[in-house]
């Protein structure tokens, strides 16, 4: 903003600060420099330089011992940490950045995006019982999302999103921005269900539900682990309960041991029988076996029928993870009596457990960019959203890749982990701040009306001195590759 | 506009920005309690800067006979600490800083358990001591490029029972202008605000008239300065042993009435190669710099 001669106002705070010209503002992170106001603080430029085969390799392979200087001659993608948004919305993007990429001239327009219309889906490998569908999920007291559907040996959560960020009490938008703030930020956060249990989550972490920490996904439903391991059991047990808070499987009626020809042996679970050898609900959510709340497995068995079972007939009780398991042998009376579990099926059990993947929470941070961000990038928004719908513009959020959910506007969903450290802030709206970076051909740029005057070369940006390298993570795509044009779409 | 921002360095601490301030705040303790302040400091953080910004007008008058009146706790804090400094040209502005890391520091430790703790405020610095704990702060002497270097001249350790909870640094070259030529001057209060008022009137004592001395109208730097047109210090010179001792003296005289006044409890000065210290300092391994006393 001009102030008659050499002198500006810096709007990036509410001190407003006039500034002269050679001069920086209170803050020391913004200056005048000749009439123009200028940001001081480093912005991130990932870095990553051509191996001998010519591929694209991270720089340093960890990033503890790099000081952050900038490395001449690597290909730079400027990231928008750091790189701070404008208000009004429909002043251009903070940097419009132009660079080659394979003989292409790409544009990347690099900001900060402030979304208060933005949520976490969280996934937590667990068959705990976290709480009910629909249930509120709380922190600190206050309610900062739901419990969601549950999906193959994981439980989502949905958290923040307008209604919580903005809809309820100043304090429930408060407490909301944080938890996804440091969720985001790779932090712990302690949650708690209504009815249900408090679960500490932590992205890439296990999770840790009552107390307990997770250590292994299940490795499938009861009645998918009889269908796994049942010719494993074979000749070893006459039947095998693998006990599941979903579906318990019974070896013996189970299609799988029908196949091996195993006779029924007449142990009746309790539960609603769904098809053969595969129950549902054979007892009440909770922390003990396979997620029910049953810590003695006999208690799922209804009735032992006289007419199948036999004197000294093997019974293995298991849960989906194997880490609870128990082998029973039948009395004169056909009463379970527990006995030592012999070596094959010590090995099966194991097997199990072996078998689970490690049990660990996912943060997606899911925002719609749909909004007014647009304008900074174009003068015609909508024409954005048309050009990443056709794969034209690469979408990336500190130059992880996002994943753009099909239907109207850009709603998109990133793994925090992929995400530079730091990459997030709050403002007090409530609401957080996320870099966000729109990478095009040039051309493509010119005709949906982009700023062409505000473009600048990535050399004259990384010239100025206030940027800080990071090394390129391997796992992410290098965002300045151009997506190609599938065939039949504009 | 940015708003309030948190972070967390690579030490765990937690920063809070927002414009100018500048927080760094780490607290000890059990773990959930520590998380409970930051929890804490950065809720009440959100509103600090907008509240300054609303009285920030009448933060930047010069304090005179009638005491002045504030809506917000940190500058009716800025008040208080000033007040007792009138008899000089100052305005509430000389313990901004040192108020926002006291009444941040306050609400982060409000009902919870911690051993110990700090904000730093570029510089200024609120101290949180439970019962028997000391936390040790190193101390500049030479502001610019200790600051860069993370050199330190010595260091004081603060007990509970001394009755300090705020140490500030000012000094020519540092975030405000100056009156004086002081490289540094480090003040021990009772409160961060209470040192920071302090040490920004004693560094300005640190002076004498001397040629190679620039100065420059502060509103000529920054049109907003409350310091109005009053000459700052912009560049020294080389100046003679005994103009740096003279001055140094000067300022030495106006802390030592401070400390008198019950107002500091200690305060180090330093110049060149000159150090002159009054009060309770404790500070040990100053380097070889020449003492005053």
């Amino acid at each position: 903003m001009s102030e008659g001669k050499d002198l500006i106002r810096c709007d990036a705070c509410p001190v407003l600060c006039r500034i002269r010209d050679g001069r920086a503002g209170a803050c020391d992170r913004y200056a005048n420099e000749a009439g123009t106001l200028v940001r001081l603080d480093p912005l991130l430029v990932a870095q990553r330089t051509l191996d001998q085969d010519g591929a694209m390799v991270p720089f340093l392979q960890s990033t503890d011992d790099w000081d952050g200087s900038l490395v001449a001659g690597a290909e730079s993608f400027i990231t928008g940490v750091g790189a701070t948004t404008t208000y009004p919305d429909y002043k251009p993007a903070p940097f419009i950045v132009a660079s080659k990429a394979n003989g292409v001239d790409m544009i990347t327009v690099v900001s900060e995006g402030i979304f208060s219309y933005c949520g976490l889906k969280v996934k937590i490998d667990t068959d705990r019982f976290l709480g009910d569908e629909q249930m509120a999920v709380r922190c600190e007291g206050e309610q900062v999302g739901h419990v969601s559907t549950a999906e193959y040996g994981s439980q989502m959560l949905a958290l923040g999103g307008v209604r919580h960020l903005t809809g309820g009490s100043k304090k429930e938008g408060t407490v909301t921005c944080q938890a996804m703030l440091d969720l985001c930020q790779g932090k712990a956060v302690e949650l708690t269900v209504d009815e249900g249990a408090g679960v500490f989550v932590q992205a890439g972490q296990a999770p840790i539900v009552d107390g307990v920490g997770e250590v292994a996904m299940r490795v499938g439903c009861g009645s998918a682990t009889i269908g796994m391991f049942a010719p494993q059991w074979h000749g070893h047990a006459d039947e095998v309960i693998v006990v599941d808070d979903h579906i318990t499987g019974v070896l013996s009626e189970h299609q799988a041991g029908k196949f091996l020809g195993m006779p029924t042996a007449g142990i009746r679970v309790r539960g609603r029988r769904s098809t053969p050898g595969r129950y549902f609900q054979v007892a009440g959510h909770g922390d003990g076996w396979g997620g029910t709340d049953i810590h003695d497995p006999l208690t799922i068995v209804d009735r032992v029928e006289g007419k199948n079972a036999w004197p000294g007939l093997r019974l293995l009780m298991v849960s989906t993870t194997g880490e609870d398991s128990a082998y029973f042998v039948l009395d004169d009376d056909l009463t379970p009596q527990a006995a030592e579990m012999p070596e094959q099926l010590q090995i099966v059990v194991e097997r199990i457990a072996e078998n689970c993947e490690p049990a660990l929470c996912s943060v997606l941070f899911m925002a719609g960019a749909g909004g007014s961000l647009r304008a900074g990038v174009t003068e015609n928004p909508v024409r954005l959203t048309r050009s990443v719908r056709a794969n034209v513009t690469r979408v990336s959020c500190g130059g992880a890749p996002v994943y753009i959910w099909p239907g109207g506007g850009i709603t998109l969903m990133v793994d925090v982990t992929r995400m530079p450290a730091g990459s997030f802030g709050y403002v007090p709206t409530p609401a957080l701040v996320a870099p966000i970076e729109f990478t095009l051909p040039l051309a493509d740029y010119q005709a949906m009306g982009g700023y062409m005057d505000a473009v600048r070369s990535i050399d004259d940006v990384l010239a100025e001195g206030n940027a800080k390298s990071l090394p390129w993570r391997g796992e992410n795509p290098w965002p300045l590759k151009p997506v190609l044009k599938p065939e039949g779409r504009q | 506009m940015m708003g309030p921002q948190a972070s967390r360095d690579e030490y765990g601490r937690l920063l809070l920005q927002h414009g100018p301030i500048d927080l760094i705040v780490e607290m000890y303790g059990d773990g959930v309690e520590v998380e409970k302040a930051y929890g804490q400091a950065q809720g009440f953080f959100q509103d600090v800067l907008d509240g300054l910004v609303g009285e920030l007008a009448q933060l930047r008058r010069p304090v005179t006979a009638a005491y002045p009146m504030f809506q917000g706790k940190i500058a009716q804090r800025m008040a208080r600490a000033v007040w007792p400094l009138r008899h000089d040209y100052i305005t509430p502005m000389a313990a901004v800083a040192g108020a926002v890391a006291d009444e941040v520091l306050a609400a982060a430790v409000r009902d919870r358990d911690l051993e110990k703790g700090y904000i730093n405020n570029g510089g200024d610095i609120a101290v949180y001591l439970s019962p028997g704990s000391h936390l040790d702060a190193g101390v500049v002497a030479d502001l610019p490029h200790g600051a860069l270097s993370g050199g330190l001249s010595g260091k004081v350790r603060l007990a509970h029972d001394m009755g300090i909870r705020g140490i500030a640094t000012s000094g020519w070259q540092g975030r405000s202008h100056s009156l004086g030529i002081a490289d540094a001057v480090t003040v021990l209060a009772a409160t961060a605000a209470q040192a920071d008022a302090a040490a920004t009137m004693i560094a300005n004592r640190v002076n004498i008239d001397d040629p190679c001395i620039d100065r420059a109208a502060a509103n000529s730097l920054d049109p907003d300065c409350d310091l109005g047109d009053r000459a700052v210090t912009v560049a020294v010179g080389e100046l003679s042993e005994g103009a740096r001792r003279s001055a140094l003296l000067s300022g030495l005289d106006h802390a030592r009435g401070l400390l008198a006044g019950g107002i500091i409890h200690g305060a180090m000065l330093s110049l060149g190669d000159q150090v002159a210290t009054t009060g309770v300092t404790t500070m040990d391994d100053l380097d070889s710099r020449e003492f005053l006393s």
